[in-house]
């Protein structure tokens, strides 16, 4: 009999392990291993990665979902966006279109560059960090640039005034600088996290408000849930 | 009865009108003077909370038919403005996706607590078959929502599904291409899928919950013990000596439940709305685009099992047939449960160890088969050529697949053959 009772108290417990397991066993496939050191709450960080991608970004890519007045939300006023970030008589309340025209651009790349407004909850962040650092010289490509990350990749490397020429040695697949930058490799790899950074906050600029949010939404819920206890308990006192 | 005429005598407005609406007597009948069993347990919150979520999925729904664009060209955009530039647009299109997945989640957990207490068991045969119906509505809501946002996973996803009728014999080519409304997934499946997943499956789901509560109130019900409290009444009231009134008594508890839950739910949707990838897929960021087939398809969790099942079978004479036939019955074989128990006892706690054998072994299979279905069926390697170098994971979702099948078709033979214990007269707790 007291064997039976713990089987089946084990078998509860077994149950109640089980129907919770999916949600646990969450599998990433990405071959990305470097985390991209970014902050969501680093206002500097971000407001740097906002300026290096509309000055070097935007002009073939669009993030057309992504409003030019949405970036107070970074420590940017809306004077200081209208001086620094606008270029081209766009208005402040505008979503960030690409200055290049599509089918010109799409004649040049063989591909339209793509839109980035939520690339980062496409690829992922570290995807995007390792992108940007994963250029090297190739001369069996049209555009003489090739990508660790993303082989044969259409885009030629943007940044190599900044970062330098990286060239793949084939003995041991490691990246080696070259010929240097006017940035140093961690100067480079700031400039490129600030950058990551920013696109993340692009993805959805909403998440970190609503992350504060949540703390609110479930204190209250934790107020709610003692007095729904309570008067749970009090109902309940009679029924045996 | 449930329905045996409440007596109510009410006097001023209420009684105005009582005479006119029976307002009083059915909130006697079904509430404040509806009995139900003093034993429920953990397992008996989930019946209320899927109301909740039915009730929050139709309400954020309606916010955000105001903004979406059931249009090719605009709909993914739609989604991003509604993230962006809707005030609260991002809180609601969130809890619609968590609600999504919190919807099945729960569904599951109610329909294992149906199974563990026999709760499909005569007289609530036609609330299980009811129930079964809300669970096949609410995939193909969940199916025809998913296409809405219209990235990439939305649009091949809705490709594989809709492919599998066409494989049907004789009839399934022009089936598919009916659904789809073009040769392919376009702006005219977009627009036909949103009526359905807006107008024609909400009103067959709560068509089907409604029926579903009044046919459960009409027989009463069950409890973990599987014993009907109706059979021992008070002499004098006629009150079942083991039941309580439903309110205030299972409001109050159920009250407690819809926190606990609420708080789950925020935390999923304040904090990790995508729950890493298995909410909302990343692949679903990308436009959908006819041109460009993703390496991986995968539809979202809740259909993973039976996904599983389709790839397990494998193709005869050149015909997927059989595996689409095979994951059908997968999800319709829930409907002959109360046919297909012969025990004598209806609660888990009066079975003996070879039910609760097979039960476990139909939860693993379940489970591991729904992993599966989340990964590429290459993902642990090959067997040697000694096994014709098949993908080990494939075997053992074939294996699991007989398991899951074998839970059901051996059923009647191992729950007659079980060795149960005695049933107690009253409930225990």
């Amino acid at each position: 009999m007291k064997m039976s009772n713990m089987n089946k108290s084990n078998m509860k417990k077994l149950f109640t392990l089980l129907a919770f397991l999916p949600l646990v066993a969450l599998a990433s496939e990405s071959e990305i291993t470097v985390k991209a050191p970014i902050d969501p709450t680093n206002k500097e960080s971000l407001q740097r990665g906002a300026h290096t991608f509309i000055n070097y970004c935007l002009n073939c890519h669009s993030a057309k979902y992504m409003r030019y007045n949405r970036l107070v939300d970074i420590g940017f006023t809306e004077k200081q966006i209208k001086d620094n970030l606008l270029f081209a008589g766009e208005k402040v309340g505008d979503t960030m279109q690409v200055s290049i025209d599509p089918v010109e651009a799409k004649k040049w790349f063989g591909v339209t560059p793509p839109d980035l407004s939520v690339e980062v909850r496409a690829r992922g962040a570290d995807w995007v960090y390792a992108y940007m650092r994963g250029f090297y010289r190739d001369s069996t490509t049209p555009t003489g640039w090739n990508n660790t990350v993303y082989p044969k990749v259409a885009m030629p490397h943007v940044l190599y005034e900044l970062q330098g020429e990286q060239a793949l040695n084939h003995e041991t697949h490691q990246l080696e600088l070259v010929k240097p930058g006017k940035l140093t490799p961690s100067e480079y790899n700031t400039f490129v996290a600030d950058l990551t950074n920013y696109m993340a906050y692009m993805a959805e600029p909403g998440k970190q408000s609503r992350k504060h949010m949540g703390w609110w939404v479930l204190l209250f819920l934790g107020v709610l849930l003692v007095l729904a206890k309570k008067i749970k308990a009090e109902y309940w006192k009679d029924i045996k | 009865m449930a329905q045996d005429k409440a007596q109510t005598e009410t006097n001023g407005l209420m009684g105005w009108v009582d005479a006119r609406l029976p307002v009083t007597s059915f909130v006697k009948a079904h509430l404040t003077e509806y009995y139900a069993p003093k034993n429920f347990n953990f397992w008996y919150f989930f019946g209320s909370l899927a109301l909740l979520i039915l009730v929050l999925q139709i309400v954020t729904g309606i916010f955000l038919t105001m903004h979406y664009k059931p249009d090719a060209q605009q709909a993914f955009a739609s989604v991003e403005y509604i993230m962006r530039d809707v005030f609260g647009g991002n809180i609601i299109r969130y809890m619609h996706s968590t609600g999504a997945s919190m919807f099945f989640v729960v569904i599951y957990l109610h329909m294992f607590r149906g199974i563990i207490y026999g709760s499909y068991r005569t007289p609530r045969e036609l609330i299980w078959l009811f129930g079964v119906g809300i669970f096949l509505v609410l995939m193909g809501e969940a199916f025809f929502g998913y296409l809405l946002p219209w990235g990439q996973m939305s649009y091949w996803g809705a490709q594989v599904i809709v492919n599998l009728f066409a494989t049907i014999p004789f009839i399934g080519p022009d089936l598919s291409e009916w659904l789809r409304g073009d040769y392919l997934i376009s702006d005219a499946t977009l627009n036909r899928f949103f009526a359905f997943h807006v107008i024609a499956l909400p009103f067959v789901l709560a068509g089907l919950v409604a029926v579903h509560l009044v046919a459960l109130h009409e027989v009463g019900s069950n409890n973990p013990d599987g014993i009907e409290i109706k059979a021992k009444k008070d002499k004098k009231t006629g009150i079942p000596l083991d039941g309580i009134p439903f309110h205030p008594y299972y409001t109050v508890k159920d009250l407690v439940g819809v926190v606990v839950f609420l708080i789950v739910f925020a935390s999923i949707l304040f904090f990790a709305p995508e729950m890493g990838g298995y909410f909302i897929e990343a692949n679903n960021f990308i436009p959908a685009d006819p041109l460009k087939t993703p390496a991986h398809i995968a539809p979202v969790w809740y259909f993973t099992p039976y996904y599983s099942i389709l790839r397990a079978v494998p193709p005869i004479m050149n015909s997927q047939f059989p595996g689409v036939a095979a994951m059908g019955l997968s999800v319709m074989v829930f409907a002959l449960l109360p046919w297909l128990d012969k025990s004598p006892v209806k609660s888990i706690r009066y079975r003996g160890a070879l039910y609760k054998r097979w039960l476990a072994a139909f939860v693993v299979s379940f489970l591991i088969l729904g992993y599966l279905g989340t990964v590429p069926s290459n993902v642990w390697g090959q067997f040697g050529s000694w096994l014709g170098s098949a993908d080990r994971a494939t075997v053992v979702a074939r294996f699991f697949t007989a398991v899951y099948f074998l839970f059901f078709i051996l059923m009647p033979w191992y729950t007659a053959k079980d060795k149960t214990k005695p049933v107690p007269e009253r409930v225990v707790g």
